[in-house]
């Protein structure tokens, strides 16, 4: 095969405003999308700022929105396009743009923050953990997440309601606390936490409307929706519901001789 | 003057990777206000490119399995360059890290009882790589990570601030160390966002900042990987040890060419993957050398039977040390029998059943599907060497992690040397970062709470940095102190000076390393040291990376000049260090480790001088093995490591 050139438009400005910028571009056999973004940087616009490091889809740094849909930079094949189409890249949509296609992507360090932490089971120490490998299954799947943030930025509920951000941790938090529920070990609800009800009065789960978006968007192939975001529904809507489960659970978190 | 923020910490951690973490929680534990520094997002170090596992003798697999044997196992690997204490210290610490990592969150792969599953590995007598799937860096990093977050919730609880004992200074890099006399008084640093600059004042100053990867063409490692550390230490005046030593990993991608370096786990090669040539061998059974002849299959029989009978049949040579795999397949394709890009074929395809290869490596599976169209359930891989690891690093107490020459500077994980000797086996850096990272933290902190007084920044040293910093926007008008014929030059695009660097490290320093080359290395490298000065830049300094490339030159160029000046003066071949001319392990160099110091830490004449270079060599002879470590070993084994004297000491 051979290199021929391609036609970009690459979004390049900053908090101030900015705009498509056009290019042409050599492409060689095999390359990807941030390979042409590198060719760039290299030749004609040094300046044009990108994040970047494994360029294997293992990190999750190179999310971008390319012809509109999210995708990993390091991931996408040239040979997906055919080779007189235009190529657009722009910054995610749902972060506020720090330059080119780089976006402040804080929101999501925050949410991070406001996941209550795994709790070790107390009695267990280093080493005697057990625990089977079907039971980790489930949460391993969750924990195959590189963080690149694309469901974040895909989900309807934050991307285009800014207003959403404060009360909603979006698909990849959601998908934490799920991960937490179901390890195997953890023992938040010994210590009164119940991660079901935090899911759905503190980080939102109930503005999620179960679209599968973030799925279709997460590189890992991750079943989100599937996998974690509806079985805490219907885990968080049986405790709510349920008088029994309801009753069950205050007894069993009552502190032991209180 | 320039205005810069000033902010008091009691421990700087310069990085985020999994020794960085691991010292910032220990250093965090033990009471210290401490500020962690990274040049990307929080999480995305290249640590979390680990795919293997991490080696820990915790006996879940075998039984036999001690702290002894993994010992053993890492000083044969690293041909007994190895800092003894280090490998001793890693050796009997590491399933303490691994299994606390656990009581953090970490989920394992896991055996039939329920315990943590490990696997084979390149060097390692036992199953010893604790592992999930193929992305333990990930499962590594991100659990630090949240034992961090989980850390800062504790802080929040009790002071109404996440950040107010620790804190993460994500994208930013740091560019020097500051010091009062030999004390270290904190770092300078600029913030990718918006170019700002600030100073983060601290006693105690730990360097885990990883490798050198991109100063060669051919690799595994990312933008990351420009030897910042390394040169940070130089340039506070501590030495860095035994820098001829870089690991050529034996697979990483060839084809197609822009994920060329890319890697290929070993554990490939662990769970059966055989290496063939064009004519459909297995060579590797004619490339085991000497030392290990009694360890390795001498037949392809004997070889498959070790994966279901290993006590009782010897293992594949396809699991000889890195360097041995990697040297072996460079010959291979210099004698012609390389696979049609250059490489040499991997082929899991005909070893296992098409599900328990998408199981078992799942990222290999979607990293060659989705990059080079290559199912390799149905076909082989194409592979061949990429430079992957740095075993040479600053010089470190074994015990403290301090670095020498700078008081309160400390190093660990890939930018420490000394652990791994001369090679480093597979999965045994995960649980360096873990063991050193937490010693390095501990130290720091118990350094910096201690003091009574500590050292002050200096003005003058924060205006130099700004200076120097700031120079390549001015890379077109007359710098001060440049001279006339300086200026008339036009600006270097420091991409073009990136890859011409590149090239020379690849071509001239590379896996095998002849005089006549290492010396056009150094002179090529005077050249690029001469035009990086005159490095320029557009745009402003709103994150903007061909500033910040022109700004990591200054290192890569120290680095590289510290890797080609130490292969050039080791005349023999050894691990990570293969000669030409001077092709066997000569017993008297074992004793020897280099030391690279700069030359003129005023950063004045030598940094253009061609000939002198930046860098003076000095030699050390190293402590003795101590006797109950030599004891572990056979005598035959030892006399083909030890000289006669150090024998009969
Ligand atoms: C593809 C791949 C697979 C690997 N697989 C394995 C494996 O299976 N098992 C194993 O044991 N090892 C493996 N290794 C090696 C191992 O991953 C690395 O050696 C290890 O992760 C290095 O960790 P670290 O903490 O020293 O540095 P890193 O994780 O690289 O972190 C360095 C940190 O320093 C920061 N930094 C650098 N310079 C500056 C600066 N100037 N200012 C501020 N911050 C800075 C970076 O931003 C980063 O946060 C692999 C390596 C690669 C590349
Ligand atoms: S399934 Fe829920 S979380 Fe995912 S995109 Fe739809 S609304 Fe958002
Ligand atoms: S869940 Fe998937 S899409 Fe979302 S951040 Fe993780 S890897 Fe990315
Ligand atoms: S660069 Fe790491 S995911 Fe793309």
């Amino acid at each position: 095969m051979s290199s021929y050139e391609a036609r970009f438009q690459v979004w390049r400005g900053d908090v101030g405003g900015g705009g498509l910028e056009d290019f042409k571009v050599e492409v060689n056999d095999g390359e990807v999308v941030l390979d042409i973004i590198h060719r760039l940087q290299a030749t004609q616009a040094p300046d044009l700022a990108v994040r970047w490091n494994c360029k294997a889809g293992k990190c999750g740094s190179c999310s971008a929105e390319i012809n509109g849909r999210p995708r990993l930079m390091c991931m996408t094949r040239m040979s997906v396009f055919g080779r007189d189409e235009t190529i657009t890249v722009t910054p995610l949509r749902t972060f506020p743009v720090i330059r080119d296609l780089v976006t402040d992507v804080g929101f999501n360090y925050r949410k991070a923050r406001e996941i209550p932490s795994f709790v070790p089971p107390p009695g267990l120490g280093p080493g005697e953990y057990r625990m089977q490998q079907e039971d980790v299954d489930r949460s391993q799947e969750f924990r195959k997440c590189i963080e690149c943030f694309l469901c974040q930025n895909t989900c309807h509920v934050v991307r285009d309601h800014d207003e959403n951000k404060q009360v909603f941790a979006g698909p990849r938090f959601l998908m934490r606390v799920a991960e937490l529920d179901m390890h195997p070990l953890d023992a938040a609800q010994e210590t009164g936490l119940d991660r079901k009800r935090t899911a759905q009065d503190d980080h939102g789960l109930g503005y999620c409307n179960i679209t599968k978006c973030c799925t279709e968007v997460c590189p890992e192939n991750i079943k989100i929706t599937d996998n974690a975001l509806i079985p805490l529904k219907e885990r968080a809507i049986d405790r709510k519901y349920d008088p029994l489960v309801w009753l069950g659970s205050k007894i069993s978190r009552r502190p032991p001789g209180g | 003057m320039t205005v810069v923020e000033r902010q008091e910490w009691d421990v700087v951690v310069v990085g985020a990777g999994g020794a960085g973490l691991r010292a910032a929680i220990e250093a965090r534990e033990r009471g210290a206000r401490t500020a962690v520094i990274c040049k990307s997002l929080f999480g995305k170090a290249h640590t979390v490119m680990a795919e293997g596992g991490i080696a820990a003798a915790m006996g879940n697999a075998n039984p036999h399995d001690n702290w002894q044997v993994h010992f053993r196992d890492t000083m044969r690997g690293g041909k007994f360059l190895n800092q003894w204490r280090m490998a001793e210290l890693h050796a009997r610490e590491a399933p303490d890290r691994v299994w606390e990592l656990e009581t953090w969150g970490a989920l394992f792969d896991r055996t039939k009882d329920g315990r943590i599953s490990q696997r084979n590995f390149g060097g390692h007598e036992y199953p010893r790589l604790a592992h999930v799937g193929d992305r333990t860096g990930l499962e590594l990093i991100r659990t630090l990570q949240q034992k961090v977050v989980a850390l800062q919730q504790e802080d929040e609880k009790e002071t109404g601030e996440y950040e107010s004992r620790l804190k993460v200074f994500q994208e930013c890099t740091v560019t020097r160390v500051l010091k009062e006399r030999d004390r270290v008084s904190g770092v300078f640093a600029y913030e990718r966002e918006t170019g700002r600059f600030f100073v983060l004042e601290a006693p105690a100053v730990v360097i885990a900042t990883g490798g050198i990867g991109k100063s060669f063409k051919v690799t595994s490692n990312s933008w990351e990987y420009t030897g910042d550390g390394h040169a940070l230490a130089l340039l506070a005046g501590a030495p860095l040890l035994n820098m001829e030593f870089v690991q050529f990993h034996p697979t990483g991608m060839v084809w197609p060419p822009s994920v060329k370096g890319i890697l290929v786990t070993e554990s490939v090669r662990g769970d059966g993957g055989v290496l063939r040539n064009s004519e459909d061998e297995r060579f590797m059974f004619d490339y085991i050398p000497d030392v290990f002849k009694e360890k390795y299959a001498q037949s392809e029989e004997e070889a498959d039977r070790w994966y279901d009978d290993p006590d009782n049949n010897r293992r594949p040579p396809e699991l000889l040390p890195r360097d041995e795999v990697a040297r072996a397949i460079n010959a291979e394709v210099k004698a012609g029998r390389g696979s049609p890009h250059g490489g040499v074929f991997l082929d899991v395809s005909t070893r296992m059943p098409a599900e328990v290869i998408r199981r078992r490596l799942p990222s290999m599976y979607h990293q060659f599907k989705e990059l080079a169209d290559v199912d390799i359930t149905a076909e082989p891989m194409e592979v061949g060497p990429t430079c992957h690891y740095v075993m040479g690093g600053i010089a470190v107490d074994s015990d403290t992690a301090a670095a020498r020459g700078a008081t309160g500077l400390y190093a660990a994980g890939e930018v420490a040397g000394g652990m791994h000797g001369s090679n480093r086996l597979g999965g045994n850096s995960l649980s360096d970062l873990l063991v050193f990272g937490r010693r390095a933290g501990l130290h720091a902190a118990e350094y910096a709470t201690g003091l009574a007084e500590r050292p002050l920044v200096d003005d003058i040293q924060v205006d130099t940095a700004a200076a120097e910093a700031l120079r390549p926007f001015s890379a077109e008008g007359p710098a001060p102190g440049e001279d006339g014929e300086e200026q008339s030059h036009p600006p270097e695009n420091p991409y073009t000076l990136h890859q011409e660097l590149q090239q020379t490290m690849n071509d001239l320093v590379g896996i095998i390393r002849r005089e006549p080359e290492m010396q056009q290395a150094l002179k090529k490298l005077a050249e690029l040291r001469v035009r990086a000065r005159r490095a320029g830049v557009e745009g402003h300094r709103q994150f903007n990376p061909g500033w910040h490339l022109a700004l990591d030159l200054r290192n890569m160029l120290l680095v590289s000049e510290c890797v080609a000046r130490a292969a050039l003066e080791r005349t023999e071949s050894r691990g990570g260090h293969t000669r030409e001319d001077y092709p066997t392990m000569d017993r008297a160099w074992r004793r020897i480790n280099l030391l690279c110091r700069l030359t003129d830490p005023t950063g004045g004449l030598a940094a253009t001088d061609p000939v002198r270079g930046q860098i003076t060599l000095g030699r050390e002879t190293t402590e003795p093995i101590r006797p109950d470590l030599l004891a572990l070993f056979e005598k035959e084994e030892l006399v083909k490591y030890l000289a006669e004297e150090e024998l009969y000491e």
